[in-house]
């Protein structure tokens, strides 16, 4: 988007998905590890969720496909999943590579050295 | 008598313009972008849609339900917590929250983060502490985060870096050792584009943006091509943005080339190509802004630049529309009429598929 002061609000509720509010993040990640375009990005991702193009925005049915798939939702509460450990079910769910998730996962399941 | 439209100069400047004043700055912003770009001009079907747009009589507008696209910025959450002069509203917070504001507040697709000053050079020193902060707003992110930083040429050269300006070389006539000051510098961006990229990486880096090339030149659209190039073949997995500084690449060297393809003069048509074959995964097209024509001049001229850069692209194209660029008019506080008649138009004409 760009700079400067407050702007960017502007541009997010004129055409943005908004993010975590619906399925936003997601089609990004499409962009980025796929470099899909936007058409393509939508599509991958409703069909991994199983709802319409349409619907990938639209608040009343994300929400609670988030909520229900603990993938992160913008009220963030305590006991939700959130962060990189949301980042790792939405790698899973879209069967996609993420490169912070894939150095978590190293660091996680790497072996115990014993001390010697 | 006659009704006219709100609406507004490249400046911002409130005006009120007749339907048929309008409808002769579409027109004129329409073969601007054609004979300059070397591109097909808007159709009359598309040129309605755009009046429509510019004429809504609703304070601000917004695309079709379905029709909502990706957002990417430049550093959008520096913006929360830097000051004036960076486009900041000075908010005494830290980064992190911002981070997590930018996520859950301003509700934006990806998050941009960056070093304050936001050029590459200055953030080479303090590359540790920039990992440290990636690291830790990454683990509690849960959206994209792309770490943003401009390759800015200019500062390698005298007196804020070591090579001879070329700035001064040139106008002295001292073409070949203007052209060599700049082949140096961007030698030394290059290398150094590669190692904070390179280390950001290491640390877990999802994203990386190298926002207003070219700012510098052509010597500078080089720079960031070549390491671009690199950092795909040693960081395969860490998306690349490359933005543009502007439609045009200014031949500050004139003869740099890129892969058998001459730099300079570029508008973003080509200039999307090699980005491309840099090996880049999102291109972020600017078109300037000029302050002496009117709003619907100025987004005319950005969407036809779009919509041709669209048709040729392989990769996601997402047009810059930060202040002065793209139809959003060069005013310090961009007015959302604007703003949000910017995005609608190069969403739905010009088929971005970012903002």
């Amino acid at each position: 988007m760009g700079d400067p002061f407050g702007m960017t609000t502007a541009h997010v509720m004129a055409a943005g998905m908004c993010g975590i509010r619906t399925a936003g993040d997601l089609v990004a990640w499409m962009q980025l590890t796929r470099r899909m375009k936007i058409d393509e990005a939508k599509q991958y991702v409703a069909a991994k969720l199983g709802i319409s193009v349409l619907d990938l925005s639209n608040e009343e049915v994300m929400h609670q496909i988030r909520e229900e798939l603990d993938i992160g939702i913008i009220s963030g509460p305590a006991d939700a999943t959130k962060g990189v450990a949301a980042r790792c079910r939405i790698a899973e769910l879209l069967d996609i590579s993420i490169h912070s998730v894939n150095i978590f996962k190293e660091k996680l399941n790497a072996p115990l050295t014993p001390i010697a | 008598m006659t009704e006219k439209f709100l609406t507004r100069m490249g400046d911002g400047e409130r005006v009120s313009l007749t339907a048929e004043e309008i409808r002769e700055d579409l027109e004129a912003g329409n073969q601007d972008a054609a004979q300059r770009g070397n591109i097909p001009a808007l159709s009359s079907d598309e040129l309605d849609q755009l009046f429509a747009i510019v004429t809504d009589p609703n304070r601000i507008t917004a695309v079709r339900p379905g029709r909502e696209v990706i957002t990417t910025d430049d550093g959008g959450a520096n913006m929360i917590v830097c000051d004036k002069p960076d486009g900041g509203v000075g908010l005494p917070m830290g980064y992190h929250n911002a981070v997590l504001a930018f996520e859950r507040l301003c509700c934006a697709d990806t998050i941009g983060v960056g070093h304050y000053d936001y050029s590459c050079k200055p953030v080479k020193a303090l590359i540790n502490y920039e990992k440290q902060r990636y690291y830790m707003y990454s683990q509690a992110a849960t959206i994209p985060l792309i770490y943003g930083t401009q390759p800015n040429l200019g500062v390698y050269f005298q007196p804020d870096g070591p090579f001879p300006n070329a700035t001064e070389l040139i106008p002295a006539g001292k073409i070949k050792e203007g052209q060599e000051a700049q082949e140096a510098a961007a030698e030394a961006l290059i290398e150094d584009l590669i190692y904070i990229a390179g280390e950001l990486y290491d640390a877990g880096c999802d994203g990386f943006n190298f926002d207003t090339c070219a700012s510098a030149g052509d010597a500078d659209f080089y720079a960031s091509l070549t390491a671009v190039e690199a950092l795909k073949a040693k960081a395969p997995d860490m998306a690349v943005e490359v933005g543009m500084a502007s439609e045009f690449v200014l031949g500050m060297h004139s003869e740099i080339e890129y892969k058998g393809t001459r730099l300079a003069g570029m508008y973003p048509t080509e200039q999307v190509k090699v980005v491309e074959e840099a090996g880049a995964d999102i291109f972020g097209m600017a078109v300037n802004v000029n302050t002496s024509e009117s709003f619907p001049w100025n987004l005319t001229r950005a969407v036809a630049f779009l919509k041709a850069t669209v048709e040729v692209a392989n990769i996601p194209v997402h047009p810059n529309v930060g202040m002065g660029v793209c139809g959003v008019p060069m005013l310090s506080v961009p007015p959302i009429d604007c703003v949000t008649r910017a995005s609608k138009a190069l969403v739905e004409i010009g088929k971005a598929d970012g903002l």
